[in-house]
């Protein structure tokens, strides 16, 4: 085969495979009398009838509030305190151990403790997201700033830049890669506590619904919200590439030239 | 390390600091005593934060129970059992798919596709399936991990140095022989984190499960201490899950070392 074939056959694949593969979940459960596995047009129909648009405001608005807010919280108080700690070395070694372990407790054994302390309303669900996202990101940006080049950092303070500009304007920038990715990594974990939080603690959300739907035996519309939650779960990732690729269009730039 | 040579300079001009080394021994120590002392003056309620004393005392106590063990047990148990079916199906397909490009682009969109769903979705789909035991907890363990060696395999697979490959071709290494001398080695760093990071999926997801579907082990325990009232257990094993999840990256990255030691990444640490 030639590479031009062999580009264009694979080409066609990368398209027709995903669309052969739902034609085929659509037919082998056309029939289906399987009560656990109902027919794919059974599940989008329902999926159509719960999400388009009736449940929308009283439970996939409130799950992306929360989230939305957990995830922002984490993102303001782990960058700022990730710069605070990766510009005093001593402070980070102090910090190191606590933060290791604060990380390493899966994070899901801090729910019945969120539910303790702050009770079951929103505000417990949004403190454990925030939480769990904190440390990701934190550990990003120390990272990241302990990982500026020292010629910038000493070429910016010989320059005379106040200290307030060093870090905002030379020591986030350079960080800035490194945040991203700990914020993708934040994100899909605010998700799936966004799950967990409604599944254990809730009277809305998607979460909840998806569980009280299987428990009322409603099986489509519990692979409705299953379905949803993929989808949101791929579009969040989707949209995050998109921000991080805007903003830090700069930085690819930045490389490139460097190469070339 | 770095911070090594300017202590005696620091020491000579400032006020007598701590040393370095004991920093993070001062650090732990500070938020013991705050825990110790907050709930006991008053600022943080009593009933939800015992004193940090009684936490580790109770600990001490549960360390000599049955049901303890039993629960850490579970835990264990669930999280090996998903992250080894996890590697076992990931690595072999990870392998395949990355070594045949035609197979790497037919597949790439499903993958990113399902990649991204979060598997507690699945949660009630595994209790109608597998019910409310150790087959739903390993399911979604093993769904959640497999994910992360795949992508792993894949990544390690296909970033093989090309030279290398077509060195190994020119001497007219068959293709299995390439595959087990110059792509998996090569590809041995990324399938250690990628373990490693599933391994941490693992036990989040088996917890998850115990919590959320009550079977058997640590998650269940920990919402059991609550609903009974029982904060000092409660901080118990919530220490317990942190135990766990440090020493398994632990053990990780200790074998990472000894398998990799010939890795220029692991030169440096040598």
């Amino acid at each position: 085969m030639t590479v031009a074939g062999r580009r264009w056959v694979g080409g066609g694949l990368e398209i027709a495979v995903p669309i052969l593969v739902l034609g085929a979940w659509g037919v082998l459960s056309a029939g289906s009398q399987t009560y656990y596995f109902p027919p794919l047009t059974d599940i989008l129909s329902t999926f159509a009838d719960t999400w388009l648009f009736e449940r929308v405001t009283s439970d996939a608005l409130p799950s992306l509030a929360r989230m939305g807010a957990g995830f922002l919280i984490a993102v303001v108080v782990a960058v700022s305190l990730g710069l605070l700690l990766g510009l005093s070395p001593r402070a980070k070694r102090a910090a190191s151990p606590i933060v290791e372990f604060a990380r390493a407790i899966p994070p899901p054994a801090l729910l019945p403790f969120a539910i303790l302390v702050i009770g079951v309303g929103n505000s417990m669900k949004v403190a454990i997201i925030a939480f769990v996202c904190l440390w990701p990101i934190l550990l990003n940006t120390i990272d990241g700033v302990l990982g500026v080049d020292p010629t910038l950092r000493d070429t910016s303070r010989v320059y005379g830049i106040s200290p307030r500009d060093r870090v905002l304007k030379v020591m986030f920038p350079a960080a800035a890669p490194q945040i991203f990715a700990g914020m993708r990594t934040s994100l899909s974990l605010a998700l799936i506590l966004m799950v967990i939080s409604e599944m254990v603690a809730s009277t809305n959300g998607i979460g909840y619904f998806v569980l009280q739907s299987q428990r009322s035996f409603d099986i489509p519309e519990m692979w409705s919200g299953i379905l949803l939650l993929g989808i949101l779960g791929y579009a969040l990732n989707g949209i995050f590439v998109l921000i991080e690729r805007r903003a830090l269009r700069w930085h690819r730039g930045a490389r490139a030239s460097e190469v070339s | 390390m770095a911070a090594a040579p300017t202590a005696p300079l620091a020491a000579a001009g400032r006020r007598p600091r701590a040393p370095d080394w004991a920093l993070p021994w001062v650090a732990v120590a500070a938020v013991l005593v705050l825990f110790e002392a907050l709930p006991r003056i008053g600022i943080l309620p009593r009933d939800h934060f015992p004193p940090a004393s009684e936490t580790v005392a109770e600990l001490g106590n549960q360390l000599t129970t049955g049901s303890y063990w039993t629960s850490v047990f579970d835990t264990l148990q669930g999280w090996a059992l998903g992250l080894v079916i996890a590697a076992a199906l990931a690595i072999p397909l990870g392998i395949l798919i990355g070594s045949a490009p035609l197979l790497y682009r037919a597949t790439r969109a499903v993958i990113e596709f399902l990649r991204p769903i979060p598997s507690v979705a699945l949660i009630p789909l595994a209790i109608l399936i597998y019910g409310t035991g150790l087959t739903s907890k390993v399911f979604l363990a093993a769904f959640a991990s497999f994910w992360q060696v795949l992508m792993a395999t894949l990544y390690g697979v296909k970033d093989v140095d090309p030279v290398a490959t077509d060195t190994a071709r020119s001497f007219g290494l068959s293709r299995f022989q390439r595959l087990s001398r110059v792509t998996l080695p090569s590809a041995v760093p990324y399938l250690a984190t990628g373990l490693r990071i599933a391994s941490a999926v693992s036990l989040i997801l088996t917890v998850t499960a115990e919590l959320v579907i009550g079977a058997p082990g640590l998650g269940r325990s920990i919402n059991l201490a609550r609903t009974g009232g029982n904060e000092e257990l409660m901080y118990a094993l919530i220490i317990t899950t942190g135990v766990l999840g440090l020493l398994l990256n632990a053990i990780f990255v200790r074998a990472e070392r000894r398998v990799l030691h010939w890795h220029p990444s692991q030169r440096g640490a040598a």
